[in-house]
């Protein structure tokens, strides 16, 4: 079998990039090898957020959820698109000063962002603490069900004409070729990895490790909240290297229950739930929301991010192998930039103009640590 | 000892073999659905065992799982969990 480009991954973003590039008129095959939103895309909390921390993070992040808004009105109900906007929370003054330096930022890129003052955030969410100084609250951010809009991507690339191949494995990739783990062969002009936590398996000295985290799941007899509700030393928790670390993140869902966040652990690779993060998730979730300690938890489970050094995704081609393109390494804000991905990598690989810069993506600033394919 | 209890079901009177879990209470008070979901769908127990929290229930004021509760005297459930 021959196709133009051969997807590896049915995550989120395997899904975006098979959906776009189907759009286009491509001949496009997406190979998963469980299920399609299964993996880091089904752990996930399905925040769409505009991070600004680093400027390219925000670009693509931006423009991401400006794009995840354009297709609100198609996305089916069960996808659960809620703009439900991000309250950033600020427990001392100088949380606050960075409140407002986010408020800059953001504004500046153009996205709406208010402060908020404590006597506001009790107003707009009574449940937080009395203690609590202030935030910055960002209307336009939203929240969505990941697994139900990864699947939602590809049956759209489907009906566009790609092909879905489901439970086969790509084994190793080869010369304009991938082998399938049925030992069949899909020839491809292009092959694009996409297939997050793994990559390094595919090829070696792609620089994705795990990062292992916690969410819980309450019941619906919870306090109301009506944002989704993050301390501002978030980034300090996602941006950091340290091996463990936990912040308050807290997403109200449809139906009343609340999505509890996060933690954040390098080097621990067991998929099972560690009880004692879980306890700290749940202890600094209840020093901003007091009324969980009467809260019924219903599942907690823990999923792993696709990590890179420097915190960016991995978008382009892979310069030690002709015809192979990395979209990989989006960590914790994948849900969010998988719609940029998929438009930055279509254009780069259709030739055509790109939405935004790709230099800052491009795997080529890890160079030195990549190594010619294994020919299959 | 009484083998039978009294208890309300979201606030009518019942009364019940004594030593049943609520769970079965409200099958015995002819309560097909312990809750309803969110799309307003009856759910009942389904393990009977703690794992699918389906059961949960209201009992004085808290958060139960109805398949793991002993009746009580005077209990209070409310199954608008
Ligand atoms: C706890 C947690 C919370 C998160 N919260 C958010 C959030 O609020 N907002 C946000 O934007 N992001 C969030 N993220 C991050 C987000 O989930 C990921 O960045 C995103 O899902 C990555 O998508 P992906 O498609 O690259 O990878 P995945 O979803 O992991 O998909 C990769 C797919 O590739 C398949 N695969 C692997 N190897 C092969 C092979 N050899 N052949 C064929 N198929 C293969 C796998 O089966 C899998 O389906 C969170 C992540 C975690 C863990
Ligand atoms: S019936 Fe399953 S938890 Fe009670």
């Amino acid at each position: 079998m021959k196709t133009d480009v051969l997807i590896i991954g049915g995550g989120i973003v395997g899904c975006a990039i098979a959906e776009r590039l189907a759009r286009e008129g491509i001949a496009a095959c997406l190979v998963e090898r469980d299920v399609v939103g299964g993996a880091a895309t089904a752990a996930s909390m399905g925040h769409l957020v505009v991070l600004d921390d680093d400027p390219e993070e925000l670009s693509l992040s931006a423009y991401s959820c400006a794009r995840w808004n354009e297709l609100a009105a198609s996305l089916p109900a069960a996808a659960e698109y809620r703009r439900i906007g991000t309250l950033w929370i600020a427990r001392t003054e100088a949380e606050l000063a960075e409140a407002e330096r986010k408020r800059e930022r953001l504004v500046a890129a153009g996205i709406a962002a208010e402060r908020v003052s404590a006597a506001q955030l009790q107003v707009l969410e009574p449940a937080l603490a009395a203690t609590l100084v202030g935030g910055l609250r960002v209307p336009a951010d939203a929240a969505i069900y990941p697994p139900v809009a990864a699947m939602w991507l590809a049956q759209r690339a489907i009906d566009a004409g790609a092909r879905l191949r489901c439970g086969v494995a790509v084994e190793a990739i080869g010369d304009r070729e991938v082998l399938l783990s049925d030992r069949s062969r899909i020839g491809a002009r292009h092959i694009v990895v996409a297939n997050g936590c793994a990559a390094p398996a595919l090829l070696r000295g792609v620089p994705v490790r795990r990062r292992k985290g916690h969410l819980l799941i309450t019941t619906r007899m919870q306090p109301a909240v009506h944002h989704q509700l993050i301390e501002l030393g978030y980034m300090q928790s996602a941006h950091g290297t340290n091996t463990e670390s936990v912040a308050f993140n807290v997403q109200p869902r449809a139906t009343g229950q609340l999505l509890l966040g996060s933690t954040r652990q390098f080097d621990d690779h067991a998929s099972e739930v560690t009880p004692r993060l879980l306890q700290r998730l749940v202890a600094r979730a209840t020093e901003y929301l007091p009324g969980l300690t009467q809260m019924t938890a219903l599942r907690a489970w823990a999923g792993f991010r696709p990590a890179t050094p420097d915190h960016r995704p991995l978008i382009g081609p892979w310069p030690s192998c002709d015809g192979v393109w990395l979209a990989c390494g989006h960590e914790g804000l994948g849900v969010t930039t998988a719609l940029g991905t998929a438009d930055l990598l279509a254009a780069q690989l259709l030739g055509q103009e790109l939405p935004f810069d790709a230099a800052p993506y491009a795997p080529a600033r890890f160079a030195a640590s990549s190594e010619h394919c294994h020919v299959v | 000892m009484s083998s039978e209890v009294r208890l309300f079901i979201d606030g009518a009177e019942f009364r019940v073999p004594a030593g049943i879990s609520v769970a079965a209470a409200l099958r015995h008070a002819g309560y097909e659905a312990t809750r309803r979901a969110f799309d307003a769908s009856p759910r009942a127990a389904f393990c009977g065992m703690g794992v699918c929290f389906e059961c949960r229930v209201r009992i004085d004021g808290s958060e139960r799982l109805g398949c793991l509760e002993r009746v009580t005297d005077d209990m209070d459930i409310r199954c608008d969990a």
